[in-house]
């Protein structure tokens, strides 16, 4: 019956398709993350109100606001699936790279949707504009992409718990500490309008924990997902 | 033609302390079938799951093969489908879209005509653009013997092969079984005696 067979890309791309598509008429992850965003932003800007922050501060209170709302979202990818009992059907019908890789892509749309919203938003409320956009920018994509890689891995793990969605949060924040810390700082540097011999060192750590975390999450995923 | 092969050893699940099934044995060749029957909670729906690959057994073993060769379980999962109540398809998509994706993500790229014909199969002609999510459980019942006919499998793992059927809808996926029966191998768990004919054999749980 079936007429041929498709490539491995084809079979991810599939798989993102039918978040983007299941999202787009459930708005089930976006409406969390969006609005955890714009209320956490619009609180932060009353706080710091008339005050100056430092550099420092902002991009502390930037990745925040960043972390809470892709927490809020993020998990649901896994959880959606072993809670409407779609998960089985999936473990049947595919391979976990093909899973794993269609739902970091997914997870990583909604983080770069989260990043265009907040960005402009954070420059408006908080008036700080980065100094330096190549810094500021750079940080940003990176800190995206290892924060994409880590919560899927950890998204997979926690949906089997009972306590799903406290436990992503609590089970994310530690794995991703040396990110945050090596993004903090070159958000630190973005802002203040340093150039990229000052940023050397958390460079490095964050593209190598963006290197590692995948590779781990590639090499874990199947055990964590198919039993 | 290689013809998959199925060889259950001494297959013992616990949940814990609870024992909820031990030292179940059968071998099973293309064109055999086997009903799995007990009470409630005797473990029907657990080694069905064991079966899949899905879970683990506490002890003893499942194992397909191939030509002589055992396979991963890479290589079964293809050859491997399932219906039960407690499966459902995505109720955001409609049930063509649910069929074109998980054929798609399983590496097979199949047809309007081909989703067409299983829904026909099935009683749902014209219902390829409806939401899985206004279905009726009946509906979606026969929607995953749709999505399990298109992986054209060769084990067939069915639980409660008539939840949530009308009378038609009974007929249509036992037909289906029937059909199955004498290609592929064919484990359906129930507790209906009206469906002990849907086997050549029966496995009695739980006592």
């Amino acid at each position: 019956m079936p007429t041929g067979s498709v490539s491995w890309a084809a079979k991810v791309a599939a798989v993102v398709r039918k978040e983007l598509v299941s999202e787009f008429r459930t708005r089930y992850a976006i409406n969390a993350i969006v609005m955890f965003a714009l209320v956490t932003l619009t609180v932060v800007s009353f706080a710091v109100g008339l005050l100056s922050p430092s550099s420092e501060m902002m991009a502390a209170l930037f990745w925040i606001i960043l972390f809470f709302a892709a927490m809020s979202g993020l998990a649901q990818t896994f959880i959606k699936e072993e809670e409407s009992g779609t998960a089985l059907v999936l473990k049947l019908s595919s391979d976990g790279s093909v899973i794993f890789f269609g739902k970091l892509l997914f997870n990583l749309l909604l983080l770069i949707v989260l990043a265009v919203l907040i960005v402009p938003l954070f420059i408006i409320f908080l008036k700080i504009i980065p100094a330096n956009w190549a810094v500021f920018l750079t940080g940003l994509v990176l800190g995206i992409v290892g924060l994409a890689g880590a919560t899927t891995i950890v998204a997979a793990i926690v949906s089997k718990a009972t306590v799903k969605g406290a436990l992503f949060t609590v089970l994310s924040f530690p794995v991703l500490l040396p990110l945050l810390v090596a993004v903090i700082e070159i958000t630190t540097v973005g802002f203040s309008g340093g150039g990229f011999g000052e940023i050397s060192a958390p460079l490095q750590l964050l593209v190598a924990y963006d290197v590692v975390m995948t590779t781990l999450s590639v090499m874990l995923f199947d055990f964590v997902w198919r039993l | 033609m290689s013809m998959i092969e199925l060889e259950v050893t001494q297959l013992t699940k616990r949940f814990g302390r609870r024992r909820v099934f031990g030292d179940v044995s059968f071998a099973l060749k293309p064109g055999q079938s086997l009903a799995v029957t007990g009470p409630n909670g005797s473990g029907k729906s657990t080694l069905l799951r064991l079966l899949t690959g899905l879970s683990l057994p506490t002890a003893g073993k499942v194992i397909y093969t191939e030509d002589g060769k055992t396979l991963g379980f890479e290589h079964y999962r293809r050859k491997v489908a399932m219906v039960a109540p407690y499966l459902a398809l995505y109720g955001a998509l409609t049930a063509g879209e649910n069929l074109h994706f998980l054929a798609r993500v399983d590496g097979r790229k199949v047809s309007d005509t081909d989703i067409e014909a299983v829904l026909h199969k099935v009683g749902l002609d014209g219902r390829g653009g409806d939401y899985v999510g206004a279905y009726s459980s009946g509906m979606q019942q026969r929607l995953k013997y749709a999505a399990a006919m298109l992986r054209e499998p060769e084990v067939l793992l069915v639980d409660e092969p008539s939840a949530n059927l009308d009378d038609t809808g009974k007929k249509a996926v036992f037909d289906i079984i029937a059909a199955y029966r004498k290609q592929a191998i064919v484990v359906i768990a129930t507790n209906e005696k009206e469906e002990y004919s849907l086997a050549d054999g029966i496995c009695q749980l739980g006592g």
